[in-house]
């Protein structure tokens, strides 16, 4: 326990930034209209793919000899990029039918 | 020098994605708001490679590689109408890629930091949870899982299983390497019992909120390494991801209890 408390006040900058995050999330997207739910959910789902510095980083200290680690990091960074790079380009296509059309009609 | 480059770097990144959500929640501005986002990932990733003594370049570079052509080739190869799948198998990668990275991290942490072994615990469970839960939500919007009924006390019980293992790593001062590979199984499980009974047609709530989860595993993540930019973009996809899902579930006259717990085994939730 007494850890615990050590490792939160070790790293409160860290905890601050987290609640203040939590807000900002909230804030950011309470006003968006129901079309675009699906994308948005698209589009953030993207955004968590920026596990992929983890996955660069877990990987880029690996010891070459240590295999198992290399195997789970080299996975992790495929996973990962395929997270962000499919999100991304997901998102965009959904968005495509927002468009602005000519204006006929 | 180089550390304070790649630290500015993430900061402008964590801007751009807050600006790419914002822009994203307004139908004339959305594209450029994924750009915005998209250009900030970019600049997070490029930031990482400049990390000083940074090993296996190579192999990062191909799995990228191979990651970027899978992701385009889904992405455009897949019809609109299965959209939805889509982002939840991707959702699922990125869990995984929380849990795998934990599972790496936990040969490397010092046994008695305990701080650091519960956040890493966090990414376990919660990544392995949001993976196994967002294969399986695909799997019923594609139509090839039908409802099975799990009870959902037993489901907890699968969860509580896991955290009190979880607990019991952190705590007993030895390493245990074997547990955390059971831990991450009972994760995968409770994942699979989690979405299970949910109908077909909530799913696009449940993937939103596995979604948050996976944003929650990328910050837990990102507070292993004291690193911003996981921290800050995946808290934002965290909160604003469980906003969505209420805002989803209220578009569908529907309260998240009632989707994810009606089918609560034998018992009837009143209304």
């Amino acid at each position: 326990m007494e850890q615990l408390i050590q490792y939160l006040s070790d790293n409160q900058q860290e905890f601050y930034v987290f609640i203040l995050a939590v807000f900002v999330g909230i804030e950011v997207i309470s006003k968006v209209p129901t079309v675009l739910h699906t994308p948005l959910m698209s589009g953030s789902n993207a955004l968590s793919g920026v596990v992929i510095v983890g996955s660069i980083l877990v990987l880029g200290k690996t010891s070459p000899e240590n295999y198992v680690a290399l195997s789970l990091g080299f996975l992790a960074v495929l996973l990962a990029t395929l997270n962000v790079v499919g999100g991304f380009a997901v998102t965009n296509r959904m968005l495509e039918m927002f468009k602005k059309k000519p204006a006929k009609k | 020098m180089i550390l304070q480059i790649i630290d500015i770097c993430y900061m402008v990144a964590v801007v751009l994605f807050i600006l790419g959500i914002k822009l994203m929640s307004h139908p004339d501005s959305a594209r450029r708001g994924n750009a915005l986002a998209l250009s900030g990932m970019l600049l997070a990733i490029i930031a990482s490679f400049l990390t000083p003594g940074l090993n296996n370049i190579a192999l990062i570079l191909v799995a990228m590689a191979l990651g970027t052509g899978g992701g385009l080739y889904f992405a455009k190869s897949v019809q609109m109408t299965a959209m939805p799948q889509l982002v939840s198998f991707f959702n699922g990668m990125g869990g995984a890629a929380a849990a795998l990275i934990g599972l790496v991290e936990y040969g490397d942490l010092p046994v008695d930091e305990v701080g650091k072994g519960a956040v890493l615990m966090a990414s376990l469970v919660i990544g392995s949870i949001s993976f196994s839960g967002s294969l399986v939500a695909m799997g019923k919007l594609q139509g090839v899982i039908k409802d099975i009924n799990i009870n959902k006390i037993l489901a907890f019980l699968v969860l509580g299983l896991a955290v009190a293992l979880a607990i019991y790593v952190i705590l007993s001062g030895e390493p245990q390497p074997v547990l955390v590979y059971v831990i991450v199984l009972i994760s995968l499980i409770y994942g699979l019992a989690f979405v299970y009974p949910i109908g077909g047609a909530d799913m696009p709530v449940v993937i939103s909120l596995l979604n948050s989860l996976t944003g929650v595993t990328a910050a837990t993540t990102g507070l292993l390494y004291n690193n911003m930019v996981m921290l800050m973009g995946g808290i934002l996809v965290g909160s604003a991801g469980l906003l969505l899902t209420l805002l989803m579930a209220k578009a569908m006259n529907r309260s998240v209890a009632n989707i994810l717990f009606t089918s609560f085994g034998g018992s009837s939730a009143g209304g």
